[in-house]
Parts: structure tokens; sequence; C-alpha cells
């Protein structure tokens, strides 16, 4: 988990790692916006999150590489059960809602309320309004996703962009599909993108689904997290990577501790 | 909530949290609740207005600073380095979400005088705890302890370690009363002098736990997690998460509902009932604090144990400015049957403002007037600024659960670290689901993309 003491020689782009954490009512599709950032995926019908809550994903910004460190809610938020844990040093939040549920909006306005109360104050918060595709002409859903110039994904060799969808896959909705129209929209763009510039919030419309959207809600977020802030507070003595960051320096007082040093040549591997 | 589980939990202690995740990782379908709006029960660590609240049901004070600054553990435990929680922890990947620091030093009292339980074995033949003649003994103790060879006869020295009491040990190197202390109750950490008689692989296990556990990091035996222990139920508790377990906080119990044979058949809550094929929880759902109530016959008093949360504007005194500590006051040393120990933590710890350091003072209570018993330890605090003392009971199953199908834990006990928990942990699995519990490495990463 912490950053070996200093790499020997460091790379220039060294990767800034950001804990990033997704918030939102059930089913509205947070998986899914991760799988199709990190693995260019999509699974219709996607099970509730089981076994996978920690996916990481790199995105280049200029001279800079972004670890995203990606916490999913792991069904905690189904009875508003999450942990203050999973906050604890967040850099950056997602808050989706699902544009064909109105009632999943005001869930994402107190999600918001509770980020500005429980988490780290200068953190970066996005409003995502997940499902644009089910409120499309279903002839406008080749819609592909345009990563801007800024990022590159260099995990993946096939860019993240999407890949035209099975037909028979449905729309990103547990209730299969329907006839996708502008009638089962419930949010309008201009109602929740009002509510995110009063709340200081970035505001994507996206479909996890197509693709849509998805790449652009990470990489605005990279642009606005002070980069240069937490490569300074990481640096630091016992600063950890990540973790540590993002709360105005290292954490006074003696390193932390790594209990899988035992199986350092393992982690070595993801430690960056 | 038509749905019927494998297990319901009660109370998000650690206990439960660990037994949660490991459950909900072999596949098992758990509904965990607890009657509080926060994770931990007794585990828990508070933020200022929480622990104002619970002792004083009144507001901090505002020099004390920032609310969020503050994670006030409830009970006085650190982890053993090299301990089986450290184990669970890594062997469950848990230690992905959690950062820990090292407690900076170990003391005893000895004498009227705190000391520096010394590091390796190296170091206690050099501290001022010992005279000449005795470091020579003391020595010969220690490297008995290192040579010694389950299957090598010459290295026992003839002791056998399944049958020889530890007295016998000490008789056979020598070694003076405060060496025994010494060994006794700040290595091996055993709360009494009942050890001195039943046989000496307990102790040697124990003094082999603190040394390597010494061994790992340096400074002291312990390490301890950023934003208290509090922490490590909600660890647990994720991972429980991420196999598919279901939390619901703020969850009052209000029945446990039990079929005419007395079997377990479910928890009402809400007017609801939720059913299992088993029960799972902390002694507080199965009790009042008297320990009588609805299944009394569940649970026993083993005994009390009275902890004060001091806050001082300082660190120890005589502790060498540690931002970091723990203090062993050994019985024999002030008259008591059970030791009185000290825990602090600070800032570095990130459980408390800056320049603000939290002491932990506790023992098991053997009088009516259990803060007085408290003194010797609180006397060596220097000012306190300001005091909680509460008295808790340390409750037991009464049964194993193998007829009701409920499986109670153990209170936290007065011990200075987890492995009594993990103790427990491992005999409610082996009640709850009949075989020994392993520990698997989690080789699924937990879904995690890396980039090589």
């Amino acid at each position: 988990m912490s950053a070996p003491a200093a790499a020997p020689a460091e790379a220039p782009a060294r990767p800034v790692q950001v804990k990033l954490v997704l918030l939102g009512e059930s089913a509205v599709g947070k998986s899914s916006v991760v799988l199709r950032f990190c693995q260019n995926d999509f699974q219709a019908n996607k099970e509730p999150t089981i076994g996978a809550a920690f996916l990481t994903q790199r995105c280049r910004l200029e001279d800079k590489v972004i670890k995203f460190e990606i916490w999913d809610t792991a069904g905690q938020e189904r009875f508003r059960s999450l942990s203050p844990m999973y906050y604890r040093n967040a850099q950056a939040a997602v808050v989706v809602y699902d544009v064909t549920k109105s009632a999943s909006l005001e869930q994402a306005k107190t999600w918001v309320k509770e980020l500005q109360r429980q988490a780290n104050p200068n953190i970066v918060i996005a409003l995502a309004g997940n499902k644009v595709d089910l409120v499309r002409p279903s002839s406008d859903s080749d819609e592909p996703s345009t990563p801007t110039s800024a990022t590159s994904d260099d995990d993946e060799a096939d860019d993240a962009t999407a890949t035209p969808e099975d037909d028979a896959a449905e729309g990103g909705d547990e209730e299969g599909a329907v006839a996708a129209s502008e009638s089962r929209r419930q949010v309008s763009r201009e109602e929740a993108e009002e509510y995110a510039k009063e709340c200081g919030l970035l505001f994507f419309e996206t479909s996890a689904k197509t693709g849509e959207g998805v790449v652009e809600v990470f990489t605005e977020i990279a642009k606005k997290i002070p980069l240069d802030h937490i490569l300074a507070s990481t640096r630091g003595p016992g600063g950890a990577a990540g973790r540590g960051a993002g709360r105005g320096g290292p954490a006074a007082g003696g390193a932390s501790v790594n209990l899988n040093e035992e199986e350092s040549a393992k982690k070595d591997a993801c430690a960056c | 909530m038509d749905e019927e589980y494998d297990f319901i939990i009660l109370g998000t202690g650690l206990t439960e949290c660990v037994l949660s995740g490991l459950l909900s990782v072999e596949g098992k379908k758990v509904l965990h609740m607890d009657r509080n709006d926060y994770y931990g029960a007794e585990s828990a660590s508070l933020n200022l207005t929480q622990l104002y609240k619970r002792f004083r049901n009144s507001e901090p004070p505002a020099e004390l600073g920032r609310d969020r600054d503050y994670a006030v553990d409830l009970i006085p435990k650190f982890m053993m380095a090299n301990g089986e929680m450290t184990r669970m922890l890594v062997h469950t990947d848990v230690t992905r979400y959690l950062e820990f620091k090292q407690i900076a030093g170990s003391y005893v009292l000895r004498d009227g005088r705190i000391a520096k339980v010394p590091s390796t074995e190296m170091e206690a033949v050099r501290s001022s705890l010992m005279g000449l003649f005795e470091k020579r003994r003391a020595k010969k103790f220690f490297e008995w302890v290192q040579n010694y060879r389950e299957d090598d006869l010459a290295t026992h020295q003839g002791v056998d370690l399944d049958k020889t009491p530890m007295k016998d040990v000490y008789y056979k190197f020598g070694l003076e009363a405060g060496t025994q202390d010494f060994i006794g109750h700040a290595m091996s950490l055993h709360l009494d002098d009942t050890y001195m008689t039943r046989p000496a692989r307990e102790t040697y296990d124990r003094i082999v736990l603190y040394t390597s556990s010494m061994a790992r990091y340096g400074k002291s035996p312990y390490i301890y997690p950023l934003y208290g222990l509090g922490e490590l139920p909600q660890g647990f508790a994720r991972l429980s998460a991420i196999y598919g377990g279901t939390y619901m906080l703020d969850k009052p119990v209000e029945e446990i509902v039990y079929d005419d044979k007395g079997k377990f058949v479910g928890v009402k809550s809400g007017g609801e009932t939720v059913k299992a094929a088993k029960v799972i929880g902390d002694p507080s759902y199965f009790s009042d604090e008297s320990g009588k109530g609805k299944g009394e016959d569940k649970i026993f008093l083993e005994g009390r144990v009275v902890r004060a949360i001091c806050i001082l504007k300082h660190p120890i005194p005589n502790t060498d400015d540690s931002d970091s500590v723990q203090l062993i006051i050994p019985q024999n040393q002030v008259g008591r049957k059970h030791d009185i120990y000290i825990a602090e933590v600070s800032s570095t710890h990130n459980v408390c403002a800056k320049d603000v350091y939290i002491a932990m003072v506790s023992t098991v209570v053997e009088t009516n007037d259990p803060e007085a018993e408290l003194e010797p330890g609180l006397k060596l605090l220097g000012p306190i600024y300001d005091k909680f003392v509460e008295v808790a009971p340390i409750f037991s199953p009464a049964s194993s659960g193998s007829y009701d199908n409920v499986f109670v834990t153990r209170s936290y006990d007065s011990t200075s670290h987890f492995e009594t928990v993990c103790d427990d942990v491992k005999d409610v699995w082996r009640r709850a689901i009949g075989s020994e519990l392993v520990l698997k490495k989690r080789e699924d990463g937990e879904g995690i993309q890396e980039a090589a």
C-alpha cells in the first residue's frame, strides 16, 4: 500500500494515485460506468456488485499519469450503511443517477451533501446522469465515446472507444430492453446541470452501454484534481501513495508499516 | 426482506465483522445488522461529538478542535505485528483499505519507575532492569527460547513445554521475581500470575510472538491502524459486502425469534421477522447491561473490566515523549491480582487533534470501587484534561450453540492485543461451521486491473 521509499531512478511520468469513490442509488449503473472506463466492457443485466469492487485505471493527462483507484460501494449503499472508511481520503467522487428515474437524482443530491459533510473538503465531485442510451432514438446509438486528446488509455491496447454492442443486449437497465425514446427521460439535462453548477460539481450525461461520456467524466476529474499538491504530499517522508494524500501533507511522524512486505515481490508489481 | 439467509449477524464489532467477511468469502449468505447508526459496536472509534454524547450527554468543549479529527477507541487494544489479526488482514486483503503505524514504545513500571521494555534479547541483557548476574541468567534463558527446536531434544534442556510449569522453568534458570514479572507480564502479556503453574508452552509461545513482532518493525511489537481501531471492523465489513453480505445499520432488534423447541428462527426488526439458519451476535444482543433480560441463558458474566479514556495535552511523562506507548503496571508492583494497562495514541495515528494525546487506562475489576483501582495508572499520566470512565461486563457464551443455532461471541477482554479476539473468531467458526477455520489467501485480487 505504501509507496516504495523512493524509486532509484524516477521515471518522468510517475503515476499520481487518486482515490475515487462511486456513489448513487442501487441499480443506476455505478459499476457499469467503471467497467466501461476500466475494461471498455459492458454487461447487460449486470448482477449487483459482488466480488469486484476495487478497480484501477491509468489515465494520461499532458505529462502526468493518473492512476485512479476506484472504489465501488459493494452494495453497502442499499440500506445507507456505507462506512466512513469509504470516503476516507477520497480525492474524487462520481455520483451517479439514472436519467430515467427522477428519484435517483434526489438520492444523488443527498450523497453530494454527505460528501460535503464527511469527505475531504477539496474532493472533486462529478455528477453523472447515466443510461442516456435509453432516452435516445435507437438510430442514434452508434455514438462512440470521444476520448479527448488529453486521454490515452495505456492499460489496454484498444482505446477507450465503445465497440458496437450486441443489439440483443439490453439498455443498461435491469428492467430490460424498452423502445428507446426521449419519453423515458425523467430528469432533464438542464435541471441536473443547473443543480451541478449551483453545487460546483462537474456534470455529464453518460451511457455505460455505448460508452458515451464515460471517459470524459474521468478526464475532467483528472484535470480538476490538484495533482501537483498530491504528488508533493506523497513524496514527503512517510507519505503513503493515495491514502495519505490530499490531506494537506504527509501524516506526521514515522512511516507507515506495510503488512504485506513479506510478499513484496508480488506487491512491487502493482505498487507503481 | 423475504429472503432467507444462512447467517444473521448482530452487532458490527470486530469479531462479528471478521466472521461476516470470512463467511461471505466462503459463499454464505449473510445479513449483518447493528442497532447503532455507526460501524464497530464496542470496537468502534468515536468522534468528539459521539464521545461526549455517550459519556456526558453533552457537547464537546470547543477548544479540543474539530470533530472530524477525532477517532477515540472504546477498547484499548493494539495489534501484535506478527500476530493472528495481522495474518487475517493480510490473507483477506483487507490491508488494502487500511494503513498502519507502529506504536512507538513499550514500557513497564518497575519499583515505581517507568522503564523501557527491551526490544531484543540483546537489549534485555543491557537494560537497567537487571543486575549483572541476573543479566547472565536472563541471557541463558533467552538463548534457550531462541534455540529451542521441537524435534531436537538436546535444545530442550530438560524442559517439556507441555508438562513443565513455567515457574519451574524460571527456577531452572534461576531468574529473580522482578525478571519473572518482566517476562511474564511485559513480554508474555499475562494479565495475572496463574500462568506460573500452567505448562510453559503457552508462555513460550507468547515470548516468541512478542519477540518476532518486535523484530518486524523495531520500535515495539505493536502496530495500530490510522484513524483508530474502528477501521478494522469497517474493513472486514467491506470484505463481507464485496462478497454479497448485506449491511443494515441503525436497525433496532426487537426480538430474537425461537420456535417452540427453543431453536433459532429469525430476528424481528421493524415489525418484520427475517429468517436465517443461524445467528451470530455479540452478547449485548442477548442481555441488558446487567447480563439479565431476554436470552440471559445464552451468556454468562465472566468478570468486569474498568477503563478510563483520558484526554491529555502532553505525552505520558517519562516515556521519552513518545507519540504512542503501551505501559504495563504488573500486578505485583501495586499489590493487585491483575495488571493495569495504559495504551496511548495521538495525532500521529490520526485519532485526535495535534498536541492532544489519548491514553486509556484499564484493568480487570477486583473491588467494589473500580475507578480507584485505576489510580496507580492514572497518576502516571500527569494532568488529565478530561476523563471518561466505564465499567464493562465481560460475557462469554453459555453454550456452544449446536442445539439452538445461536452463536454468541465474547466481549472484548482486558488483554492489550487482538489475539483473544482471533481465538474467538476461530471458536465461533468451529461451533457454527463445524470445521476449523483455514485462512485462504485471496487470489482474485478483488478484481484488480493492473498494468505491469
